[in-house]
């Protein structure tokens, strides 16, 4: 190395600092002045339109925090909010490609996302697990052999049925709503005997339904899946700021309130309550805040 | 664009089993061939059918024809597969419905196969009119004339001319056909549309996955048209129709 490259070297290490202040999401934002959310339609209770077409839920609230603080970073009061509506499909090439800056939906965070995109620290937990109608007596997964199973297309439960087919010799047969809605439409009108699904998403629909009395979430846990809000990847300024802000939240108890206004509470738009208590997995994940993926969870 | 590229993704095990990416993909195109060639089989001899009737000199029969097109073409096709998965079977008494529901072997694949045939039907339909429209009202007569009855007139002398004259058009039908059988996906068929949804899911890899079904969807609507124009070179009549193109 002769003194000239020693000197660029020194210079670019000397200045680099300097510049990650504002690269990434943040020089963006702050060229902008704007930042966008990513929000999801009919993600209960995490992230969905309200009567008024408005995104609201928990994973919303927890992203107004994260925009305050960088707010507060860029010091930009006025920094404008703008919503982008993302499905299962486009979300990850919506936060890869720049449109959206943070994913505030029900992502699960695991290793074939984490190739693609980051995440924050770890908000909310899920099981999947089965909903079924109480009058068909069903308990287990045991009970479904050549009985049909629904679930949603483009989802993990997908692998996870056919997974558990194996290991365990049950023969169900499998079918396909093409979104939420359309898979509980099918034990509804009993074209399924049971809907494999996150636990959280399967209490909304039995919520959001016409007889909630006649359905219940029974069975095993076919896995546990953290979820977690996205964004881009290989940008270290904004991922510090975002775990701060989430960190934060965690440990002033702020988290907690929201989960109880959300999970405990009645939200909108048919003012009912989920009654849905926080999983012991994640107040343990709110003591130690953690992004990692799905795949170390269920080695434990 | 920060994206973490993977062409080899196709050649990989799927997370749960013992298939590969491209084993889904196969399966996928698989089932969009034939729920595609089904549908279009049934849509070539329905079509055909009622747009001879709507030619016909029989009012009643004309009407009914017309009927049939005109329910098929003016609702959504996403729409129409919908009400025969879930409305239609409602109707039934409750046994058969659930049967219907539960234990009607490829119930998918039936209901997305019968809707959209019912759906090009209406398409090939009025271009069967069409074809016959343009024919000059002497070939009829002169075929009656001779002693044909209407329907042999129809069979020996008319459509077979009609079907030459469309023979262009319907080549783009039967390519759409292809295309169409996408919306099966929304009923559960395991077609290619539904297969690029499981990989993108399962893989993270969603622009390798879309590129590859867009490239499976165009040699299969590609291979239609070439299809086409091989009939169309078999079959035509030197004389009867100019050639162009």
């Amino acid at each position: 190395m002769n003194h000239r490259t020693a000197l660029l070297v020194a210079l670019v290490i000397t200045a680099a600092p300097a510049l990650a202040q504002e690269t990434g999401t943040l020089k963006k934002v702050k060229d902008n002045g704007s930042i966008t959310l990513g929000i999801r339609e009919s993600s209960y209770p995490l992230s969905y339109l309200d009567d008024k077409q408005q995104p609201v839920g928990y994973h919303i609230d927890v992203c107004n925090r994260i925009v305050d603080a960088v707010k507060a970073q860029l010091k930009l009061p006025a920094l404008k909010v703008q919503h982008q509506a993302v499905t299962s499909q486009n979300r990850i090439p919506l936060v890869a490609n720049g449109t959206v800056d943070l994913e505030c939906g029900s992502t699960t965070n695991n290793e074939a996302r984490q190739k693609q995109v980051a995440f924050a620290p770890t908000t909310f937990v899920t099981n999947v697990r089965m909903a079924v109608k109480k009058a068909s007596g069903i308990t287990g997964l045991g009970q479904l052999g050549g009985k049909p199973v629904a679930t949603t297309t483009g989802t993990t439960s997908v692998q996870l049925m056919r997974a558990h087919e194996k290991g365990k010799g049950i023969d169900f047969k499998e079918v396909y709503g093409k979104d939420h809605a359309d898979a509980f439409l099918m034990l509804e009108t009993d074209r399924a005997v049971a809907f494999v699904m996150d636990d959280n998403l399967l209490a909304g629909l039995i919520v959001s339904s016409k007889a909630p009395a006649d359905y219940a979430i029974v069975g095993e846990v076919l896995n546990v899946e953290p979820i977690a809000i996205m964004l881009r990847k290989d940008d270290p300024a904004f991922k510090k700021l975002v775990d701060a802000a989430v960190i934060g939240l965690m440990k002033s108890g702020e988290l907690d309130k929201l989960y109880a206004r959300w999970f405990m509470a009645p939200i909108p738009p048919k003012n009912v309550s989920m009654n849905f208590p926080m999983s012991d997995a994640l107040k343990a994940l709110i003591k130690a805040p953690s992004d990692a993926p799905a795949e170390s969870f269920n080695k434990r | 664009m920060n994206y973490h590229w993977n062409w080899g993704v196709f050649l990989e095990p799927v997370k749960s089993g013992d298939e590969t990416y491209l084993d889904w993909l196969i399966t996928g195109l698989g089932w969009t061939l034939a729920v595609s060639l089904t549908a279009w089989l049934l849509a070539l001899a329905i079509g055909i059918l009622i747009g001879a009737l709507r030619t016909a000199p029989s009012r009643p029969l004309a009407l009914l024809a017309n009927a049939w097109v005109e329910l098929f073409r003016n609702i959504p096709l996403l729409v129409q597969m919908f009400l025969w998965f879930f409305v239609v079977p409602e109707f039934l008494p409750r046994d058969w419905s659930l049967w219907v529901k539960q234990d009607m072997p490829a119930k998918e694949f039936v209901t997305a196969a019968l809707c959209l045939g019912f759906f090009t039907s209406a398409r090939v339909a009025e271009q069967v009119r069409a074809g016959l429209a343009s024919l000059p009202r002497g070939q009829r007569d002169a075929s009656l004339a001779l002693g044909f009855t209407l329907p042999q007139t129809y069979r020996h002398v008319i459509l077979p001319q009609a079907l030459r004259i469309v023979i262009p058009p319907l080549t783009s039908e039967f390519m759409n056909v292809f295309k169409n059988s996408s919306v099966a996906f929304a009923i559960g068929v395991l077609e290619l549309t539904f297969q690029a949804r499981q990989m993108q899911e399962d893989s993270e890899q969603g622009i390798e996955t879309y590129l590859a079904v867009t490239l499976l969807y165009f040699i299969c609507a590609f291979a239609a048209n070439r299809g086409m124009a091989w009939i169309e070179a078999r079959t035509r009549v030197p004389g009867l129709i100019a050639r162009t193109g």
